[in-house]
Protein backbone atom coordinates (compact mmCIF):
# COMPACT_ATOMS: atom_id res chain seq x y z
CA UNK A 1 0.00 0.00 0.00
CA UNK A 2 1.30 3.61 -0.62
CA UNK A 3 0.71 5.95 2.05
CA UNK A 4 1.60 9.79 2.39
CA UNK A 5 5.13 9.29 3.56
CA UNK A 6 6.65 7.43 0.46
CA UNK A 7 4.67 10.77 -1.95
CA UNK A 8 6.76 13.28 0.94
CA UNK A 9 10.25 10.56 0.16
CA UNK A 10 10.07 11.62 -3.33
CA UNK A 11 8.90 14.86 -3.81
CA UNK A 12 11.77 15.16 -0.75
CA UNK A 13 14.00 13.66 -2.86
CA UNK A 14 13.30 16.08 -6.20
CA UNK A 15 13.76 19.07 -3.43
CA UNK A 16 17.01 17.95 -2.74
CA UNK A 17 17.94 17.07 -6.52
CA UNK A 18 16.86 20.35 -7.63
CA UNK A 19 18.83 22.25 -5.09
CA UNK A 20 21.93 20.37 -5.88
CA UNK A 21 21.24 20.86 -9.34
CA UNK A 22 21.49 24.34 -8.69
CA UNK A 23 24.52 24.61 -6.63
CA UNK A 24 26.99 21.66 -7.89
CA UNK A 25 26.11 22.65 -11.49
CA UNK A 26 29.40 24.23 -12.80
CA UNK A 27 28.50 23.96 -16.78
CA UNK A 28 25.09 25.76 -18.03
CA UNK A 29 22.72 28.06 -17.32
CA UNK A 30 20.01 26.25 -18.52
CA UNK A 31 20.52 23.38 -16.14
CA UNK A 32 19.84 25.81 -12.80
CA UNK A 33 16.62 26.68 -14.84
CA UNK A 34 15.79 22.32 -15.14
CA UNK A 35 17.03 22.81 -11.04
CA UNK A 36 14.06 25.14 -10.44
CA UNK A 37 11.70 23.54 -12.03
CA UNK A 38 12.06 20.82 -10.28
CA UNK A 39 12.01 22.54 -6.73
CA UNK A 40 8.77 24.20 -7.51
CA UNK A 41 7.05 20.48 -9.30
CA UNK A 42 8.24 18.36 -6.04
CA UNK A 43 6.22 21.49 -4.50
CA UNK A 44 3.19 20.16 -6.51
CA UNK A 45 3.47 16.70 -5.93
CA UNK A 46 3.44 17.79 -1.67
CA UNK A 47 0.70 19.88 -2.01
CA UNK A 48 -1.54 17.20 -4.22
CA UNK A 49 -0.40 14.53 -2.01
CA UNK A 50 -1.29 16.26 1.07
CA UNK A 51 -4.91 17.53 -0.46
CA UNK A 52 -5.68 13.86 -1.44
CA UNK A 53 -4.66 12.57 2.24
CA UNK A 54 -6.63 15.36 4.08
CA UNK A 55 -9.83 15.20 1.95
CA UNK A 56 -9.27 18.97 1.08
CA UNK A 57 -9.26 20.73 -1.96
CA UNK A 58 -6.84 23.80 -1.18
CA UNK A 59 -4.16 21.99 -1.80
CA UNK A 60 -4.92 20.99 -5.43
CA UNK A 61 -6.26 24.63 -6.49
CA UNK A 62 -2.31 25.70 -4.73
CA UNK A 63 -0.73 23.26 -7.34
CA UNK A 64 -2.70 24.83 -10.16
CA UNK A 65 -1.31 28.63 -8.86
CA UNK A 66 1.85 27.01 -8.45
CA UNK A 67 1.95 25.70 -12.28
CA UNK A 68 0.40 29.01 -13.50
CA UNK A 69 3.47 31.26 -11.47
CA UNK A 70 6.07 28.42 -12.29
CA UNK A 71 5.37 29.00 -16.58
CA UNK A 72 5.59 32.71 -16.03
CA UNK A 73 8.73 32.41 -14.04
CA UNK A 74 10.21 30.20 -16.58
CA UNK A 75 9.32 32.63 -19.73
CA UNK A 76 11.39 35.21 -17.53
CA UNK A 77 13.99 33.39 -16.83
CA UNK A 78 14.48 32.52 -20.15
CA UNK A 79 14.09 35.71 -21.88
CA UNK A 80 16.78 36.93 -19.08
CA UNK A 81 19.20 34.83 -20.08
CA UNK A 82 18.84 35.53 -23.97
CA UNK A 83 20.15 39.06 -22.84
CA UNK A 84 22.81 37.65 -20.81
CA UNK A 85 23.94 35.68 -24.07
CA UNK A 86 23.36 38.25 -26.52
CA UNK A 87 26.05 40.35 -24.51
CA UNK A 88 28.52 37.92 -23.29
CA UNK A 89 28.28 35.39 -25.71
CA UNK A 90 27.97 32.35 -23.37
CA UNK A 91 25.85 30.84 -20.67
CA UNK A 92 28.53 28.99 -19.07
CA UNK A 93 27.87 29.53 -15.52
CA UNK A 94 31.45 30.30 -14.91
CA UNK A 95 31.46 33.01 -16.85
CA UNK A 96 28.95 34.82 -14.39
CA UNK A 97 31.81 36.46 -12.42
CA UNK A 98 31.93 39.81 -13.86
CA UNK A 99 30.42 41.61 -10.75
CA UNK A 100 32.65 40.48 -7.61
CA UNK A 101 33.84 42.80 -4.09
CA UNK B 1 -18.87 39.65 4.32
CA UNK B 2 -20.22 40.22 1.38
CA UNK B 3 -18.02 40.57 -2.23
CA UNK B 4 -18.87 44.39 -2.41
CA UNK B 5 -17.49 44.85 0.94
CA UNK B 6 -14.19 42.97 0.25
CA UNK B 7 -13.62 45.15 -2.95
CA UNK B 8 -14.30 48.26 -1.11
CA UNK B 9 -11.29 47.41 1.69
CA UNK B 10 -8.36 46.02 -1.49
CA UNK B 11 -9.00 49.53 -3.43
CA UNK B 12 -5.49 50.43 -3.42
CA UNK B 13 -4.93 47.56 -4.84
CA UNK B 14 -7.52 47.39 -7.31
CA UNK B 15 -6.43 51.01 -8.38
CA UNK B 16 -2.61 50.47 -9.08
CA UNK B 17 -4.08 46.73 -10.99
CA UNK B 18 -6.62 48.82 -13.07
CA UNK B 19 -3.73 51.77 -13.70
CA UNK B 20 -1.03 49.33 -14.41
CA UNK B 21 -2.97 47.55 -17.11
CA UNK B 22 -3.91 50.67 -18.75
CA UNK B 23 -0.74 51.98 -18.27
CA UNK B 24 0.27 49.00 -20.38
CA UNK B 25 -1.68 49.65 -23.25
CA UNK B 26 -0.85 53.38 -23.05
CA UNK B 27 3.02 52.75 -23.37
CA UNK B 28 2.19 50.00 -26.43
CA UNK B 29 0.19 52.90 -28.03
CA UNK B 30 2.69 55.63 -27.75
CA UNK B 31 6.30 54.13 -27.64
CA UNK B 32 9.41 55.29 -25.99
CA UNK B 33 7.84 59.57 -26.39
CA UNK B 34 5.20 58.25 -23.91
CA UNK B 35 7.83 57.69 -21.06
CA UNK B 36 7.15 60.29 -19.51
CA UNK B 37 3.24 61.04 -19.27
CA UNK B 38 3.18 57.25 -18.38
CA UNK B 39 5.81 57.99 -15.60
CA UNK B 40 3.46 60.80 -14.22
CA UNK B 41 0.25 58.64 -14.53
CA UNK B 42 1.98 55.92 -12.42
CA UNK B 43 3.02 58.33 -10.12
CA UNK B 44 -0.33 59.83 -9.30
CA UNK B 45 -1.98 56.46 -9.55
CA UNK B 46 0.55 55.57 -6.78
CA UNK B 47 -0.25 58.60 -4.69
CA UNK B 48 -4.61 58.36 -5.72
CA UNK B 49 -3.57 54.74 -3.71
CA UNK B 50 -1.47 56.63 -0.85
CA UNK B 51 -4.82 59.26 -0.34
CA UNK B 52 -7.61 55.74 -0.19
CA UNK B 53 -4.82 53.94 2.57
CA UNK B 54 -5.87 57.14 5.01
CA UNK B 55 -9.14 56.06 6.32
CA UNK B 56 -7.51 52.72 7.45
CA UNK B 57 -4.17 54.57 8.74
CA UNK B 58 -6.09 57.68 10.92
CA UNK B 59 -8.56 55.19 12.78
CA UNK B 60 -6.36 52.53 13.13
CA UNK B 61 -8.37 49.81 12.33
CA UNK B 62 -7.75 46.30 13.17
CA UNK B 63 -9.96 42.61 13.48
CA UNK B 64 -12.55 41.35 11.41
CA UNK B 65 -13.99 44.44 10.01
CA UNK B 66 -10.83 44.31 7.90
CA UNK B 67 -10.66 41.08 6.14
CA UNK B 68 -11.78 40.25 2.68
CA UNK B 69 -12.86 37.93 0.95
CA UNK B 70 -12.85 35.57 3.52
CA UNK B 71 -9.44 36.29 5.98
CA UNK B 72 -7.77 35.74 2.20
CA UNK B 73 -6.39 39.31 3.01
CA UNK B 74 -6.50 41.80 5.83
CA UNK B 75 -6.63 45.87 5.21
CA UNK B 76 -5.75 46.62 8.65
CA UNK B 77 -3.65 48.80 10.28
CA UNK B 78 -0.08 46.94 9.51
CA UNK B 79 -0.92 46.53 5.92
CA UNK B 80 -1.74 50.30 5.56
CA UNK B 81 1.38 51.61 7.77
CA UNK B 82 3.68 49.37 5.27
CA UNK B 83 1.39 50.17 2.34
CA UNK B 84 2.58 53.57 3.00
CA UNK B 85 6.05 53.48 3.18
CA UNK B 86 5.62 51.56 -0.09
CA UNK B 87 3.86 53.55 -1.76
CA UNK B 88 6.14 56.82 -0.71
CA UNK B 89 9.41 55.03 -1.51
CA UNK B 90 8.08 53.97 -5.22
CA UNK B 91 6.59 57.47 -5.74
CA UNK B 92 10.56 58.90 -4.58
CA UNK B 93 11.92 56.11 -7.07
CA UNK B 94 9.70 56.84 -10.05
CA UNK B 95 10.14 60.75 -9.69
CA UNK B 96 14.09 60.49 -10.04
CA UNK B 97 14.21 57.69 -12.89
CA UNK B 98 13.36 59.53 -16.37
CA UNK B 99 16.32 62.48 -15.73
CA UNK B 100 18.94 59.46 -15.03
CA UNK B 101 18.04 57.01 -17.83
CA UNK B 102 17.37 59.92 -20.17
CA UNK B 103 21.49 60.23 -20.01
CA UNK B 104 21.92 57.00 -22.20
CA UNK B 105 18.37 57.52 -24.01
CA UNK B 106 16.98 54.22 -22.31
CA UNK B 107 14.03 55.80 -20.70
CA UNK B 108 11.33 53.56 -22.02
CA UNK B 109 7.56 53.63 -20.77
CA UNK B 110 7.52 49.57 -19.39
CA UNK B 111 9.63 50.83 -16.87
CA UNK B 112 6.80 52.92 -14.92
CA UNK B 113 5.09 49.99 -15.46
CA UNK B 114 6.63 46.86 -14.15
CA UNK B 115 7.13 49.48 -11.00
CA UNK B 116 3.70 49.64 -10.69
CA UNK B 117 3.43 46.21 -10.98
CA UNK B 118 5.87 45.49 -8.46
CA UNK B 119 4.18 47.85 -6.22
CA UNK B 120 0.95 45.99 -6.49
CA UNK B 121 2.41 42.78 -5.63
CA UNK B 122 4.01 43.95 -2.68
CA UNK B 123 0.70 45.58 -1.48
CA UNK B 124 -0.57 41.88 -1.78
CA UNK B 125 2.73 40.42 0.63
CA UNK B 126 1.99 42.99 3.21
CA UNK B 127 -2.11 42.39 3.51
CA UNK B 128 -2.03 38.51 2.84
CA UNK B 129 -3.22 36.30 5.88
CA UNK B 130 -3.14 33.39 3.98
CA UNK B 131 -0.02 31.23 2.01
CA UNK B 132 -2.01 31.14 -1.18
CA UNK B 133 -2.08 34.90 -1.46
CA UNK B 134 1.37 35.49 -0.03
CA UNK B 135 2.68 33.38 -2.80
CA UNK B 136 0.88 35.48 -5.27
CA UNK B 137 1.79 38.87 -3.82
CA UNK B 138 5.55 37.84 -3.53
CA UNK B 139 6.25 35.93 -7.52
CA UNK B 140 4.01 39.39 -8.72
CA UNK B 141 6.71 41.43 -7.25
CA UNK B 142 9.28 39.28 -7.80
CA UNK B 143 8.46 38.84 -11.31
CA UNK B 144 8.79 42.44 -11.91
CA UNK B 145 11.87 43.35 -9.87
CA UNK B 146 13.98 40.50 -12.05
CA UNK B 147 12.97 42.64 -15.29
CA UNK B 148 13.86 45.22 -13.40
CA UNK B 149 17.19 44.38 -12.37
CA UNK B 150 18.08 43.26 -16.49
CA UNK B 151 16.70 46.81 -17.90
CA UNK B 152 19.77 48.14 -19.29
CA UNK B 153 19.75 44.95 -22.01
CA UNK B 154 23.13 46.01 -23.35
CA UNK B 155 24.65 46.57 -20.26
CA UNK B 156 26.54 43.20 -19.54
CA UNK B 157 26.68 44.36 -15.72
CA UNK B 158 22.77 44.76 -15.46
CA UNK B 159 22.02 41.22 -17.05
CA UNK B 160 24.41 39.69 -15.23
CA UNK B 161 22.28 41.24 -12.07
CA UNK B 162 19.22 40.29 -13.46
CA UNK B 163 20.37 36.60 -13.86
CA UNK B 164 21.90 35.71 -10.65
CA UNK B 165 18.68 37.97 -9.07
CA UNK B 166 16.61 35.40 -11.07
CA UNK B 167 18.55 32.14 -9.92
CA UNK B 168 18.96 32.67 -6.49
CA UNK B 169 15.43 34.45 -6.01
CA UNK B 170 13.79 31.25 -8.03
CA UNK B 171 15.85 29.33 -5.49
CA UNK B 172 14.07 31.26 -2.52
CA UNK B 173 10.75 31.01 -3.81
CA UNK B 174 11.40 27.42 -4.07
CA UNK B 175 12.40 26.76 -0.28
CA UNK B 176 9.51 29.11 1.01
CA UNK B 177 6.89 26.96 -1.20
CA UNK B 178 8.47 23.87 0.22
CA UNK B 179 8.13 24.75 3.44
CA UNK B 180 4.66 25.85 2.79
CA UNK B 181 3.47 22.17 1.38
CA UNK B 182 4.46 21.03 4.39
CA UNK B 183 2.54 23.83 6.83
CA UNK B 184 -0.26 22.81 4.23
CA UNK B 185 -0.28 19.20 5.36
CA UNK B 186 0.73 18.88 8.84
CA UNK B 187 -1.42 21.68 9.84
CA UNK B 188 -4.40 20.98 7.20
CA UNK B 189 -5.21 24.52 5.75
CA UNK B 190 -3.76 27.54 4.41
CA UNK B 191 -4.83 30.63 6.35
CA UNK B 192 -2.53 32.06 8.86
CA UNK B 193 -5.39 31.90 11.88
CA UNK B 194 -5.66 28.44 10.70
CA UNK B 195 -1.77 27.64 11.10
CA UNK B 196 -1.32 29.54 14.18
CA UNK B 197 -4.20 27.71 16.42
CA UNK B 198 -2.99 24.17 14.46
CA UNK B 199 0.79 25.47 15.72
CA UNK B 200 -0.25 25.59 19.14
CA UNK B 201 -0.13 22.21 20.53
CA UNK B 202 2.98 20.21 20.40
CA UNK B 203 4.93 20.88 17.27
CA UNK B 204 5.82 17.90 15.18
CA UNK B 205 9.06 17.87 13.18
CA UNK B 206 6.96 18.32 9.76
CA UNK B 207 6.08 21.40 10.96
CA UNK B 208 9.20 22.47 12.65
CA UNK B 209 10.43 21.80 8.94
CA UNK B 210 7.75 23.52 7.29
CA UNK B 211 8.42 26.75 9.68
CA UNK B 212 12.44 26.90 8.74
CA UNK B 213 11.70 26.29 5.53
CA UNK B 214 9.93 29.65 5.44
CA UNK B 215 12.11 31.77 7.02
CA UNK B 216 14.95 30.53 5.41
CA UNK B 217 13.29 31.95 2.08
CA UNK B 218 11.57 34.97 3.34
CA UNK B 219 15.78 35.38 4.91
CA UNK B 220 16.43 35.31 1.32
CA UNK B 221 13.93 38.43 0.51
CA UNK B 222 14.77 40.48 3.18
CA UNK B 223 18.46 40.02 2.25
CA UNK B 224 19.48 38.39 5.81
CA UNK B 225 22.44 36.61 6.28
CA UNK B 226 23.34 33.74 5.73
CA UNK B 227 21.25 34.46 2.46
CA UNK B 228 22.55 37.33 1.76
CA UNK B 229 24.92 36.70 -1.10
CA UNK B 230 23.10 37.99 -3.89
CA UNK B 231 22.53 41.57 -2.53
CA UNK B 232 25.78 42.98 -3.40
CA UNK B 233 25.67 41.81 -6.72
CA UNK B 234 22.52 42.70 -7.45
CA UNK B 235 22.60 45.95 -6.06
CA UNK B 236 26.02 46.86 -8.36
CA UNK B 237 24.92 45.54 -10.95
CA UNK B 238 21.38 46.67 -11.51
CA UNK B 239 20.81 50.08 -12.87
CA UNK B 240 20.69 52.92 -10.23
CA UNK B 241 17.24 54.14 -10.47
CA UNK B 242 16.44 49.64 -9.97
CA UNK B 243 19.06 49.57 -6.92
CA UNK B 244 17.55 52.28 -5.14
CA UNK B 245 13.85 51.09 -5.50
CA UNK B 246 15.13 47.38 -4.44
CA UNK B 247 16.35 49.02 -1.21
CA UNK B 248 13.71 51.04 -0.27
CA UNK B 249 9.82 49.71 -0.99
CA UNK B 250 10.53 46.00 -1.88
CA UNK B 251 12.74 45.73 1.72
CA UNK B 252 9.81 47.51 3.56
CA UNK B 253 7.28 44.89 2.24
CA UNK B 254 9.52 41.93 3.08
CA UNK B 255 10.25 42.80 6.55
CA UNK B 256 6.55 43.61 6.84
CA UNK B 257 5.36 40.07 5.58
CA UNK B 258 8.48 38.52 7.59
CA UNK B 259 6.67 40.43 10.60
CA UNK B 260 3.57 39.08 9.93
CA UNK B 261 4.10 35.76 9.11
CA UNK B 262 6.10 35.03 12.27
CA UNK B 263 3.91 37.32 14.84
CA UNK B 264 1.07 36.08 13.48
CA UNK B 265 1.15 32.84 11.97
CA UNK B 266 3.77 31.22 14.08
CA UNK B 267 3.09 34.11 16.98
CA UNK B 268 1.99 30.88 19.20
CA UNK B 269 5.28 29.30 18.80
CA UNK B 270 7.82 32.22 19.74
CA UNK B 271 10.56 30.15 20.89
CA UNK B 272 10.97 27.86 17.82
CA UNK B 273 12.10 30.58 16.06
CA UNK B 274 13.12 33.21 18.41
CA UNK B 275 16.79 31.57 18.41
CA UNK B 276 17.01 31.86 14.23
CA UNK B 277 16.02 35.20 14.30
CA UNK B 278 18.56 36.24 17.11
CA UNK B 279 21.29 34.50 14.90
CA UNK B 280 20.20 36.14 11.77
CA UNK B 281 20.18 39.29 13.37
CA UNK B 282 23.47 39.31 15.17
CA UNK B 283 25.12 37.53 11.85
CA UNK B 284 23.54 40.19 9.28
CA UNK B 285 24.86 43.40 11.73
CA UNK B 286 28.31 41.55 11.82
CA UNK B 287 28.69 40.40 7.94
CA UNK B 288 27.12 43.74 7.12
CA UNK B 289 29.78 46.10 8.93
CA UNK B 290 33.12 43.97 8.26
CA UNK B 291 32.18 43.36 4.16
CA UNK B 292 31.59 47.02 3.78
CA UNK B 293 35.58 47.57 4.71
CA UNK B 294 37.09 46.55 1.78
CA UNK B 295 34.79 47.89 -0.77
CA UNK B 296 35.57 50.18 -3.24
CA UNK B 297 32.46 50.73 -5.25
CA UNK B 298 29.79 52.65 -3.31
CA UNK B 299 27.01 51.02 -4.30
CA UNK B 300 28.27 47.75 -2.83
CA UNK B 301 29.17 49.39 0.10
CA UNK B 302 25.75 50.67 0.57
CA UNK B 303 24.40 47.14 -0.02
CA UNK B 304 26.42 45.58 2.66
CA UNK B 305 24.86 48.73 4.57
CA UNK B 306 21.20 47.37 4.21
CA UNK B 307 22.24 44.17 5.16
CA UNK B 308 23.62 45.84 8.31
CA UNK B 309 20.72 47.97 8.65
CA UNK B 310 18.09 44.36 8.14
CA UNK B 311 20.28 43.21 11.62
CA UNK B 312 18.92 46.22 13.60
CA UNK B 313 14.99 45.36 11.80
CA UNK B 314 15.71 42.00 13.03
CA UNK B 315 16.39 42.48 16.77
CA UNK B 316 12.80 44.11 17.27
CA UNK B 317 11.55 40.79 15.55
CA UNK B 318 13.39 38.80 18.30
CA UNK B 319 11.81 40.63 20.80
CA UNK B 320 8.60 39.52 20.24
CA UNK B 321 6.50 41.86 21.32
CA UNK B 322 3.95 45.18 20.53
CA UNK B 323 6.91 47.21 21.92
CA UNK B 324 9.39 45.11 19.62
CA UNK B 325 7.26 45.24 16.89
CA UNK B 326 6.88 48.84 16.93
CA UNK B 327 10.16 49.58 16.81
CA UNK B 328 10.99 47.87 13.70
CA UNK B 329 8.53 49.61 11.97
CA UNK B 330 9.96 52.73 12.98
CA UNK B 331 13.21 51.82 12.43
CA UNK B 332 11.93 50.59 8.87
CA UNK B 333 11.04 53.86 8.33
CA UNK B 334 13.37 55.71 9.24
CA UNK B 335 15.47 52.92 6.80
CA UNK B 336 14.01 53.72 3.68
CA UNK B 337 14.35 57.75 4.42
CA UNK B 338 18.27 57.06 4.64
CA UNK B 339 18.38 54.59 2.00
CA UNK B 340 16.66 56.47 -0.77
CA UNK B 341 18.41 59.76 0.53
CA UNK B 342 21.91 58.13 -0.03
CA UNK B 343 20.95 56.32 -3.25
CA UNK B 344 19.62 59.38 -4.95
CA UNK B 345 22.80 60.86 -3.78
CA UNK B 346 24.87 58.40 -5.45
CA UNK B 347 22.24 58.84 -8.94
CA UNK B 348 23.10 62.98 -8.68
CA UNK B 349 27.05 61.80 -9.19
CA UNK B 350 27.97 61.58 -12.41
CA UNK B 351 30.05 63.92 -14.96
CA UNK B 352 29.44 65.82 -17.84
CA UNK B 353 29.39 62.70 -20.07
CA UNK B 354 26.95 60.98 -18.25
CA UNK B 355 29.30 58.24 -16.72
CA UNK B 356 28.26 57.76 -13.33
CA UNK B 357 30.64 58.51 -10.46
CA UNK B 358 30.39 55.20 -8.37
CA UNK B 359 33.71 54.43 -6.64
CA UNK B 360 35.43 56.12 -3.44
CA UNK B 361 38.47 57.33 -5.97
CA UNK B 362 35.77 59.18 -7.92
CA UNK B 363 34.52 61.23 -4.93
CA UNK B 364 37.40 62.35 -3.71
CA UNK B 365 37.42 65.96 -2.72
CA UNK B 366 33.66 66.29 -3.54
CA UNK B 367 33.06 69.00 -0.49
CA UNK B 368 35.40 71.64 -2.74
CA UNK B 369 33.31 70.37 -6.11
CA UNK B 370 29.42 69.76 -4.57
CA UNK B 371 29.25 71.02 -1.45
CA UNK B 372 25.46 71.23 -0.55
CA UNK B 373 25.60 67.37 -2.26
CA UNK B 374 28.43 66.56 -0.36
CA UNK B 375 27.07 68.23 3.24
CA UNK B 376 23.46 65.57 2.71
CA UNK B 377 25.82 63.36 1.83
CA UNK B 378 27.26 63.71 5.42
CA UNK B 379 23.99 64.04 7.12
CA UNK B 380 22.64 60.62 5.74
CA UNK B 381 26.04 58.84 6.50
CA UNK B 382 26.03 59.87 9.83
CA UNK B 383 22.52 58.91 10.13
CA UNK B 384 22.85 55.65 8.77
CA UNK B 385 25.66 55.30 11.35
CA UNK B 386 23.35 56.42 14.23
CA UNK B 387 25.07 59.16 15.64
CA UNK B 388 23.00 61.15 17.68
CA UNK B 389 21.30 63.99 17.14
CA UNK B 390 20.37 62.62 13.71
CA UNK B 391 17.51 60.63 13.37
CA UNK B 392 19.02 56.81 12.44
CA UNK B 393 19.74 56.97 16.01
CA UNK B 394 16.11 57.13 17.82
CA UNK B 395 15.84 54.14 15.10
CA UNK B 396 18.06 52.51 16.83
CA UNK B 397 17.96 53.57 19.93
CA UNK B 398 13.87 52.42 20.23
CA UNK B 399 15.12 48.67 19.21
CA UNK B 400 17.64 48.17 21.27
CA UNK B 401 15.20 49.66 24.03
CA UNK B 402 12.41 46.85 23.09
CA UNK B 403 15.46 44.24 23.17
CA UNK B 404 16.37 45.22 26.93
CA UNK B 405 12.60 45.80 27.59
CA UNK B 406 12.31 41.64 26.43
CA UNK B 407 15.14 40.40 28.52
CA UNK B 408 17.59 40.36 25.34
CA UNK B 409 20.67 42.22 26.79
CA UNK B 410 23.03 40.22 25.44
CA UNK B 411 21.78 40.93 22.30
CA UNK B 412 21.26 44.26 22.46
CA UNK B 413 24.74 45.11 23.59
CA UNK B 414 26.35 43.06 20.74
CA UNK B 415 24.24 44.79 18.47
CA UNK B 416 25.78 47.98 20.04
CA UNK B 417 29.45 46.77 19.57
CA UNK B 418 28.80 45.79 16.14
CA UNK B 419 27.50 49.54 15.32
CA UNK B 420 30.56 51.11 16.35
CA UNK B 421 31.96 48.66 13.43
CA UNK B 422 29.50 49.81 10.91
CA UNK B 423 30.13 53.49 11.97
CA UNK B 424 33.87 53.09 10.40
CA UNK B 425 32.86 52.94 6.92
CA UNK B 426 30.24 55.99 6.92
CA UNK B 427 32.94 58.04 8.66
CA UNK B 428 35.75 56.84 5.71
CA UNK B 429 32.54 57.91 3.66
CA UNK B 430 32.39 61.37 5.04
CA UNK B 431 36.54 61.17 5.52
CA UNK B 432 37.29 60.91 1.73
CA UNK B 433 34.33 63.42 0.61
CA UNK B 434 35.76 66.39 2.48
CA UNK B 435 39.52 65.78 3.59
CA UNK B 436 40.75 64.04 0.79
CA UNK B 437 42.79 65.60 -2.33
CA UNK B 438 39.95 66.75 -5.36
CA UNK B 439 39.64 63.97 -8.28
CA UNK B 440 40.11 65.04 -11.35
CA UNK B 441 36.69 63.84 -12.24
CA UNK B 442 33.86 66.69 -12.48
CA UNK B 443 30.59 66.56 -11.17
CA UNK B 444 27.70 67.39 -13.62
CA UNK B 445 24.30 69.81 -12.42
CA UNK B 446 21.72 67.37 -10.96
CA UNK B 447 17.89 67.94 -12.06
CA UNK B 448 15.74 69.96 -9.68
CA UNK B 449 13.68 66.43 -9.12
CA UNK B 450 16.99 64.73 -7.66
CA UNK B 451 17.61 67.58 -5.41
CA UNK B 452 13.67 67.75 -3.97
CA UNK B 453 13.82 64.00 -2.84
CA UNK B 454 17.20 64.20 -1.74
CA UNK B 455 16.69 67.71 0.11
CA UNK B 456 13.57 66.09 1.61
CA UNK B 457 15.19 62.57 3.01
CA UNK B 458 17.84 64.79 4.89
CA UNK B 459 15.16 66.91 6.33
CA UNK B 460 13.73 63.88 7.87
CA UNK B 461 17.18 62.41 9.03
CA UNK B 462 18.33 65.64 10.32
CA UNK B 463 17.74 66.73 13.97
CA UNK B 464 14.32 68.28 12.79
CA UNK B 465 13.34 64.96 11.93
CA UNK B 466 12.41 64.75 15.75
CA UNK B 467 9.13 66.48 15.22
CA UNK B 468 8.32 63.14 13.24
CA UNK B 469 8.83 60.84 15.88
CA UNK B 470 5.57 60.78 18.34
CA UNK B 471 3.46 60.36 14.86
CA UNK B 472 6.09 57.50 13.45
CA UNK B 473 5.59 55.61 16.96
CA UNK B 474 1.70 56.15 16.97
CA UNK B 475 1.47 54.46 13.85
CA UNK B 476 3.98 52.14 14.73
CA UNK B 477 2.11 50.91 17.74
CA UNK B 478 -1.21 50.91 15.97
CA UNK B 479 0.46 48.63 13.17
CA UNK B 480 1.99 46.56 15.63
CA UNK B 481 -1.01 46.12 17.57
CA UNK B 482 -2.69 44.30 14.72
CA UNK B 483 -0.22 41.88 15.03
CA UNK B 484 -1.08 40.86 18.64
CA UNK B 485 -4.86 40.31 18.07
CA UNK B 486 -4.79 37.11 20.28
CA UNK B 487 -2.62 36.43 23.51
Amino acid sequence: MIGIEHYLVVSAILFVLGVLGIFLNRKNVIIILMGIELILLSVNINLVAFSAFLNDLVGQVFAMFVLTVAAGEAAIGLAILVIYFRNRGTIAVDSVDRLKG
Amino acid sequence: MDTATSFALIAPELLLAVSSLLLVLAAAWGGDKAARPVTILAVSALFGAGLLLWPVLHLGKVGPETWAFGDLLRADAFAGFAKALIYLAAIGCLVVTPSWFDRMKAMKPEYPVLVLLATLGMSLMVSASDLLTLYLGLELNSLAAYVLAAYLRNDSKSAEAGLKYFVLGALASGILLYGMSLLYGFTGTTSFAGIREALSGEMSNGMLFGVIFVLAGLAFKIAAVPFHMWTPDVYEGAPTPVTTFFATAPKVAAVALTARVALDAFGGQVDAWRQVVIFAALASIVVGALGAIGQNNLKRLLAYSSINNVGFILIGLAAASVAGASAMFVYLAIYVAMSLGSFVALMMLHDEDGRALETFDDIAGLSTKRPALAWCLLALMFSLAGIPPLLGFWGKFVVFQAAVEANLVALAAIGIAASVIGAFYYIKFIKVMFFDAASPATVADSTRAHWAVLGITTLIVSPLGYFLTRSFGDLGDKAASALFLLP
